[in-house]
């Protein structure tokens, strides 16, 4: 129980240190992700679903099990989607810059 | 307790999920966090698939590939203005998740430890809660239900006796070990979750939907003591420790504090009430607007909701780009909140292809505001009113603003001279050098961007 109790203390550190500076463009991203992770769930629903035994528990379970992917699934894609755009920026931003190191070697 | 191989693997993906988290925090390494992300989640399913898997492994399976076929096309589909309330949707159906589990584990289980019970009444609570507060912040962003504050009358007494009901529940479950009051107490955080969504309005919805994730990462977190599984204890606290400091992060952003945005809806009445028959609109036409535009040195664009609903970002960079040919500087104002979320109007006009340098803050604008000729006011209203600023009475007093009173013209486009979402009067929009242009932002900037053409 200790060590649960030592895991918890560490983690609330951990996720503390790791998001303290983060700019604004990135909040929205960052909630989303944060979002899939807590996914993780579908991990406990599938263990409790894998040694049900009676008729409830099971549906019980597939609910827990098919909700959490939505959640999983959903928040990784959803995630995605916002943050491919900034990087079709950087390839732009890249190919500038490729272009100009051009116009140098020109001049 | 568990085979070391599938300890191993939960470690990897606990460490997969904080380096997902310390990229997600960093542009350059942002998309390759989420990517990371998931690869530890994929590696956290699978091993408990193959350990935990013992009965019912098809329908498991088939629940999987379910969720799969309605998670992947909704995120996928989804308007990226829509983004928030999918976000909510995603986090309320996390926190139900974790009720069922902790539901489930409780029947299979019912004469378990304090620690077992104590850390099942949580999860179930906290669950509960996040499920109905995120399907209620849905229903607000969707705009299904007004997005006003819904104040119920003796609503704080309600919400009182609702948790001092769902405290008590939580402690007979712990005392008595009987699932009929565990399936009560979820019924009670289920109108907790309600009744403590309600009353936040307008723009402090999305900070509520930051919170009820946290809550979330906190409820699966307690099912991993339910489940006596450090990987759901792990990750769980991560995300209910970075969604609190995230949350935080959003408040200061709009300069509220937490405790006025749970507790201290909006008074919508006092600003409204003002004398509004000697106060006068000045409504000008395309052309006026694009007069103004021509002969400027430099122009402030400041995007709001109101451009992305009308998907204007893509006009308002031909705009730009227009102006900028003619030697005009052009720079884009990005309020912390602007758009629905922190960092959303940043997302949209990276879809239009806006350069990110461009993109300048409030403490990059505010002090050059003065020489600053025309601020475009595109479908915004509470980051550039001035109440926010002057008015200790203003229900968003203290919320950092766009000084765009300071600059030598501001045009404003707008549908109607409804007011923006926290519902609150702008005596911006009656200033004499307000320019007020009417109509739908994509179709007058438009016109708009054939009128320079003109000039």
């Amino acid at each position: 129980m200790i060590d649960l109790l030592t895991i918890f203390v560490l983690a609330v550190f951990v996720g503390f240190e790791v998001v303290s500076k983060v700019s604004t463009i990135l909040h929205t991203p960052l909630m989303s992700g944060a979002n899939a992770i807590h996914g993780v769930i579908l991990v406990g629903a599938i263990l409790i679903t894998g040694r049900a035994e009676h008729g409830a528990e099971i549906a019980l379970g597939l609910a827990a099990v098919f909700l959490a992917t939505v959640n999983v699934v959903g928040g990784f894609v959803v995630t995605d989607r916002m943050l491919e755009m900034f990087k079709g920026h950087k390839a732009g931003k890249v190919a500038k810059a490729v272009e100009n190191g051009h116009g140098e070697q020109a001049k | 307790m568990s085979p070391t191989w599938v300890q191993l693997a939960y470690l990897v993906a606990a460490l997969c999920f904080v380096l997902a988290l310390k990229g997600l925090s960093t542009p350059k390494h942002a998309r390759a966090g989420n990517l990371l992300g998931a690869a530890g989640m994929a590696l956290a399913v699978i091993t408990a698939y193959v350990h935990g898997a013992v009965h019912n492994g098809l329908l498991i399976l088939l629940a999987v590939a379910a969720g799969v076929a309605v998670g992947i096309p909704a995120a996928r589909s989804v308007k990226m203005t829509a983004i928030p309330q999918m976000v909510a949707l995603f986090n309320g159906v996390g926190g139900a998740a974790a009720a069922l589990v902790a539901l489930t584990e409780f029947l299979e289980v019912p004469d378990g430890s304090v620690l077992f019970q104590v850390a099942t009444a949580l999860t179930v609570l906290i669950g509960s809660v996040s499920f109905s507060g995120s399907v209620v912040t849905f229903l607000k962003l969707q705009e299904i239900m007004t997005t006003r504050p819904v104040l119920l009358p003796a609503g704080q007494v309600l919400g009182i006796g609702v948790a001092a009901a769902s405290a008590l529940l939580a402690l007979s479950v712990v005392l008595t070990g009987s699932s009929l009051l565990l399936v009560l107490l979820a019924l009670a955080g289920l109108a907790l979750g309600v009744l403590f969504v309600l009353p936040v309005g307008g723009a402090d919805v999305p900070i509520a939907i930051s919170l009820l994730n946290a809550f979330t990462g906190l409820a699966v977190a307690a099912s991993g003591y339910v489940l006596a599984n450090t990987l759901l204890i792990v990750s769980g606290t991560l995300v209910g420790a970075s969604g609190t400091i995230l949350t935080r992060l959003m408040a200061q952003a709009m300069g509220r504090k937490l405790t006025n945005i749970l507790f201290g809806a909006f008074q919508t009445t006092t600003a409204v009430a003002q004398s509004d028959e000697q106060r006068t609109v000045r409504a000008g036409t395309v052309e006026d607007v694009a007069i103004l535009l021509g002969y400027a040195h430099s122009v402030l664009v400041v995007p709001g909701y109101g451009l992305a609903v009308a998907q204007g970002q893509h006009a308002v960079r031909e705009l730009a780009q227009l102006l900028e040919q003619r030697g005009i500087t052009v720079d884009y104002g990005i309020h912390p909140v602007a758009g629905r979320m922190p960092g959303h109007m940043n997302v949209l006009l990276a879809e239009a292809d806006v350069p990110y340098e461009n993109l300048k803050e409030l403490d990059d604008v505010n002090p050059g505001m003065g020489s600053v000729d025309v601020v475009l006011v595109i479908g915004a209203n509470d980051v550039v009113n001035p109440g926010a600023r002057d008015e200790p009475s203003s229900p968003i007093y203290g919320m950092p603003i766009f000084d765009v009173d300071r600059a030598k013209a501001v045009v404003f486009m707008k549908r109607s001279m409804r007011p923006g979402f926290a519902g609150i009067d702008n005596s911006l929009l009656y200033d004499p050098k307000t320019t007020m242009l009417f109509g739908d932002a994509k179709e007058s900037l438009t016109k708009l961007l054939a009128a320079v053409k003109q000039v």
